[in-house]
């Protein structure tokens, strides 16, 4: 049923650092990489090779700039499907085929049953579902459903591919639906944040801010021109300004 | 969004149908239907056609048709699939209301009645599928469903004259019924891109990414240098420097002009009648698929903002 299940405790999801990800595009590599051949499996590309290439994916990394000038910064930002608490893709749905797990909180599709109406895509403020041309069918995150509760998978390879993969552990996964999970404090300790609060769809997944840069202002970043040179440079200045 | 044709002919098709079908079951409920059985096959035949046509056009949007009874079953939640259980319901009492009345010799007005209930309710679900998608501006306002309604019914008019016309028989009401509507149409429609351009979602690029509190988000670098799903379906931006040009094309030839047409045809003989209201639907129905088309068009969906809109 499309109908939202009771919230469970857990919900699982993602933490994303912004202040460390580098956009180096690991995470989405490794994402497509992994479920090609998982729950949602092919993640087609139309065209691979022509001029028109497209495909899915589940993982895409933006890149920002944010604030003008001295203060500016160039923010990497990976967005996937944030597992909303209330989200409107799993609603909208006619066939029951787009769905929230009432046990750990994971909204997924089922292949089977979905007629690709695409109206989830719609409903979906964040742009985390793709439609498969090539299967007619909505496809998105799994949150790699099929390796956190993998138990041939040692016990560190169980989280997202797109966590595993993450060079300088910008991603966290965990659940966010106990307060005292290490993904938990992290949110508390950096004010973790949602994506668009006004559409109302209660995101699970977090982003933590870039830090703020120790030296702040336009004076700390301007270059030291007007130096007064001293013993023997100041004597070396004298004799070349003659 | 990306305007797809065959949601473009169901939203339009099946709205003139079922307000053909209101004006019959109206005509009976007040008594104005007589024994016409050419003029009542033939009303019949196009407004369920109309219908049928449209909700057939709207399987071939869908990636797998042949699961489409699968929409049937989550009607608790989701307006599109209270569309298809109405749609699917609605043919019940129409079928009846038609047989009562072309067959039987004498119209049963609970039928009409139901017919009238099943088609509004319909057009409501159509109209709240886009109505309910907070993503998107345009349509998440007042204005969707007293569109889709008004649209319907007055293209529903617009056929009825010419149905009339070709029977022979001359329905002043109708033809005031066509300038009240589509003069409520012309309002309706002006007021709705009044609200268009007068405003943006609360979402922009800053509450998308949030990171507003470091100052004004640019787009740096795109995620991907090709195309992807999401700019083509929810990307769609070919119409909208063509908007206003397309906006008077809706309120001229799908307003103004069927609405004269369809006074000068009840001046003339019966081919001048046949012919004013024959052109007059023609008009009506190009203009009414272009203001369709532009619904979609026009429209903007919050996962732009990732993509260089600041607004949406």
């Amino acid at each position: 049923m499309t109908d939202l299940p009771t919230t469970g405790a857990k919900k699982l999801g993602l933490v994303i650092d912004l202040d460390i990800c580098v956009g180096c595009h690991a995470c989405a590599v490794n994402c497509k990489e992994w479920n090609d051949g998982g729950h949602s499996a092919p993640l087609t590309d139309l065209d691979p090779y022509g001029k028109d290439v497209s495909g899915v994916w589940f993982n895409r990394v933006h890149s920002f700039e944010a604030g003008d000038h001295e203060c500016g910064r160039t923010v990497h930002f990976p967005r996937s499907c944030l597992h909303c608490e209330t989200p409107d893709c799993v609603t909208v749905c006619p066939t029951g085929a787009s769905y929230k797990r009432e046990e750990d909180g994971i909204v997924l599709v089922n292949p089977d049953t979905c007629i690709g109406c695409k109206l989830c895509s719609w409903a979906c403020p964040y742009g985390a579902r793709e439609f498969d041309e090539a299967d007619g069918v909505m496809k998105k995150c799994t949150l790699c459903i099929d390796r956190i509760y993998n138990e041939t998978l040692d016990e560190i390879d169980r989280v997202p591919a797109c966590v595993s993969t993450c060079p300088v552990s910008a991603r966290h996964f965990g659940d966010l639906g106990d307060p005292e999970s290490k993904v938990s404090k992290l949110v508390a300790e950096r004010g973790g944040y949602d994506l668009m609060p006004e559409m109302g769809y209660k995101p699970v997944n977090r982003y933590l801010p870039p830090r703020t840069p120790k030296r702040q202002g336009a004076a700390a970043l301007k270059p030291s021109e007007q130096v007064e040179a001293k013993g023997f440079l100041a004597w070396l200045d004298r004799m070349l300004s003659r | 969004m990306h305007p797809a044709i065959s949601i473009i002919f169901f939203t339009t098709a099946s709205g003139a149908g079922y307000g053909l079908l209101v004006l019959l079951a109206w005509g009976a409920l007040v008594g104005h239907l007589g024994s016409q059985t050419g003029f009542g096959i033939a009303s019949f035949v196009v407004a369920i056609g109309l219908v049928g046509a449209g909700l057939l056009s709207s399987l071939g949007h869908l990636g797998h048709p042949e699961r489409a009874w699968r929409a049937l079953t989550q009607w608790r939640s989701s307006w599109l699939s209270r569309e298809g259980v109405m749609a699917i319901l609605t043919f019940l009492p129409a079928l009846a209301f038609a047989w009562s009345w072309v067959v039987a010799g004498e119209v049963s007005k609970l039928a009409a009645a139901l017919t009238i209930v099943g088609a509004l309710v319909t057009t409501v679900c159509t109209a709240m599928i886009y109505a309910s998608l907070k993503p998107i501006r345009a349509w998440r306002n007042p204005w969707t469903v007293p569109v889709y309604l008004t649209l319907g019914f007055y293209t529903g008019a617009l056929l009825a004259a010419l149905l009339l016309h070709v029977y022979g028989l001359r329905g002043p009401f109708v033809t005031f019924l066509i300038a009240v509507v589509g003069l409520v149409a012309t309002a309706l429609k002006i007021g709705y891109w009044m609200f268009l351009d007068g405003g943006r979602s609360a979402s922009t690029a800053e509450t998308a990414t949030g990171l507003g509190s470091i100052g004004k988000v640019k787009m740096l670098d795109p995620p991907h240098t090709e195309s992807n799903y999401l700019l083509k379906e929810m990307g769609y931006r070919v119409a909208r420097k063509h908007a206003r040009k397309l906006r008077l094309f809706v309120l001229l030839v799908g307003f103004g002009l069927p609405i004269l047409l369809s006074f000068l045809a009840v001046q003339g003989s019966d081919a001048v009648a046949i012919a004013g209201s024959l052109l007059a639907v023609a008009s009506g129905g190009l203009g009414v698929v272009v203001e369709r088309w532009l619904f979609f068009a026009e429209a903007r969906h919050t996962v732009t903002l990732y993509y260089g809109s600041s607004t949406a």
